[in-house]
């Protein structure tokens, strides 16, 4: 419990930020959503006669930016990518940087076993996520109701489509964990963070781009694609199942090579 | 009872050696000195007792339980003092003290106050504006706080002041006589020699001899410097006699054997001067690594 703790207080000042962040990426999309609807004829035909592969490398294929969820849809994946950055962050860092920094000689031996560390890591990161989760949650229900002057939306379809974000933090957080592991040192994190999430993103852009379907199979990206969700108001169940494999996978490495890692010295 | 029980360990890292075929024990209540230069191993033996890497082969028992193993349960009564130094930046002093101290069964506050007090450390600063020797204190109190059975310093005393050495190895020997074992590692001769009783020396990854300070000090060599007219050192290059030495007017030599033997060879002179004396460990040192 103490190193949760620890691990949490740690994390506070980064968690408002990219809450403040998410926060502003809907409004600000949603507070122009009516001045766009109002328009979407026009929107729509400029759309239209962009061509198709530009459209799907930004996930804009198939939307109506004059319904509600369209346009939300459209928004959420600016709000997606920094979740991916935030979680992937917290991931790549969760052990490495008691290594850069030399605390992990201050905290591993001291009488607790490594898996009880990296559980209760993994929890308060956990944790920190699910804040940032529910200002997600919050931002998107009140910015909608704020700004969607009075046009119908399915508000099943927008659950089921932030129900997913969690599995898709857990995503970043575990695999930026388990890569980490298999790496001497870490000395940056930021370079990995960037490489995974903007990586995942493009495989799901230039996979839309040239039409293959392999490759962006292992993308969350595309196992969460908002306009997918709320397009069908459900999920691609086993491209969603990849991800919970992802996951799982991740945790049991992670695990692994954690508790049968050498810890480097300071030089 | 053996509090460390090293059996034939080793540690690779990948190719490089770490330590090869290590063993030695140390007993309850000693002072036990562990010195080699840089890079001889001493870091990486005190890391496999703490368990922050794990050994290629043999083995390494505390309180009679296996370091890995057992791991969480030793650290219990294991204080650590790192050569190295550092805290978490942001938090206070009094903060990171208190996250050490949470980690112990035992209720630490007394203790770590006290420690804090001793040590003049103004528990109220962050641990960022702190100094090199102000940090080691901070390391010196939470790896002392929680009264442990066996304390492993590892190079301590760098970057503390003299003043400050001296408290603590005071504090060191106040816990030694509570009923701590400390395990010391040091390449600074000079207080292993004030502080231990057992030194074991390591090069190049090896135990090159385990031995009482007092037995390397007295029975194995004496520093011989005659001082006289016309001397020929020559004949004092007897059985025993190492690192002989013709210095205008004076021979100096280290003899290990009977006293006797040298004592009558130096009668036959008509010398002006004289010393035997117990070398310092340093150049005890110096001899084992030429």
């Amino acid at each position: 419990m103490n190193i949760y703790k620890h691990e949490l207080k740690m994390k506070i000042g980064s968690v408002i930020g990219w809450s403040i962040a998410v926060f502003a990426i809907i409004f600000i999309f949603m507070a122009m959503f009516s001045a766009i609807a109002e328009d979407a004829e026009l929107l729509n035909e400029t759309l239209a006669s962009m061509p198709e592969q530009l459209l799907q490398a930004f996930g804009m294929t198939g939307i109506d930016m004059a319904t509600v969820l369209g346009f939300f849809g459209f928004a959420f994946t600016f709000c997606q990518i920094c979740i991916a950055i935030q979680a992937a962050n917290y991931g790549f860092s969760l052990v490495s940087v008691e290594e850069t920094d030399m605390t992990a000689d201050f905290l591993l031996p001291k009488p607790v076993s490594r898996s009880r560390i990296l559980t209760s890591k993994l929890l308060a990161a956990l944790t920190a996520l699910t804040i940032t989760n529910v200002v997600v949650w919050v931002s998107s229900f009140l910015a909608i109701s704020m700004f969607r002057d009075g046009r119908p939306y399915d508000s099943q379809a927008l659950i089921l489509l932030l129900a997913g974000v969690l599995l898709f933090q857990l995503v970043f957080l575990t695999v930026g964990v388990v890569v980490s592991l298999f790496m001497k040192r870490v000395r940056n994190v930021t370079p990995y963070t960037m490489a995974l999430v903007f990586g995942a993103y493009i495989l799901n852009a230039f996979g839309g781009m040239l039409g293959e379907d392999t490759i962006e199979l292992i993308t969350p990206f595309k196992h969460f694609d908002p306009n997918y969700v709320l397009g069908n108001a459900g999920y691609d169940v086993p491209l969603v199942l990849i991800s919970v494999v992802l996951v799982l996978v991740s945790i049991v490495g992670s695990y692994r090579l954690y508790t049968r890692r050498n810890i480097q010295t300071a030089m | 009872m053996s509090i460390i029980e090293v059996t034939n360990l080793s540690k690779y890292y990948g190719k490089a050696r770490g330590i090869e075929d290590v063993s030695f024990n140390v007993e309850e209540g000693e002072i036990f000195g562990f010195i080699g230069p840089n890079g001889a191993g001493k870091s990486t033996t005190i890391r496999l007792f703490l368990a922050l890497i794990y050994p290629t082969s043999g083995q390494a028992k505390i309180f009679g339980k296996d370091c890995i193993e057992f791991g969480p349960e030793i650290r219990q009564q294991i204080g650590y003092l790192p050569s190295e130094v550092f805290y978490y930046d942001k938090m206070k002093v009094i903060d990171l003290l208190k996250y050490s101290a949470s980690f112990y069964d035992r209720d630490c506050t007394q203790r770590m106050h006290e420690l804090a007090d001793y040590m003049e450390l103004d528990v109220k600063r962050k641990i960022n504006d702190l100094s090199y020797g102000n940090k080691k204190k901070v390391g010196i109190v939470q790896g002392l706080l929680h009264q442990p059975k066996l304390i492993v310093l590892d190079e301590p005393t760098s970057g503390l002041d003299p003043l400050m050495q001296q408290k603590f190895f005071s504090l060191i020997r106040d816990e030694n006589e509570r009923g701590a074992t400390v395990f010391f590692s040091s390449h600074i001769l000079d207080e292993v020699q004030r502080l231990c009783s057992r030194v074991a020396i390591i090069k190049d990854g090896g135990i090159i001899t385990i031995e009482d300070i007092k037995t390397l000090q007295k029975d194995n060599y004496k520093k011989v410097n005659i001082v006289a007219n016309g001397l020929d050192a020559a004949h004092f290059d007897v059985e025993g006699v190492t690192n002989l030495r013709r210095d205008d007017g004076a021979v100096q030599f280290f003899y290990k054997g009977d006293i006797n033997v040298i004592t009558r060879l130096i009668s036959e002179h008509d010398i002006a001067d004289l010393d035997i004396e117990d070398p310092t460990l340093e150049e005890i040192f110096i001899h084992y690594y030429q």
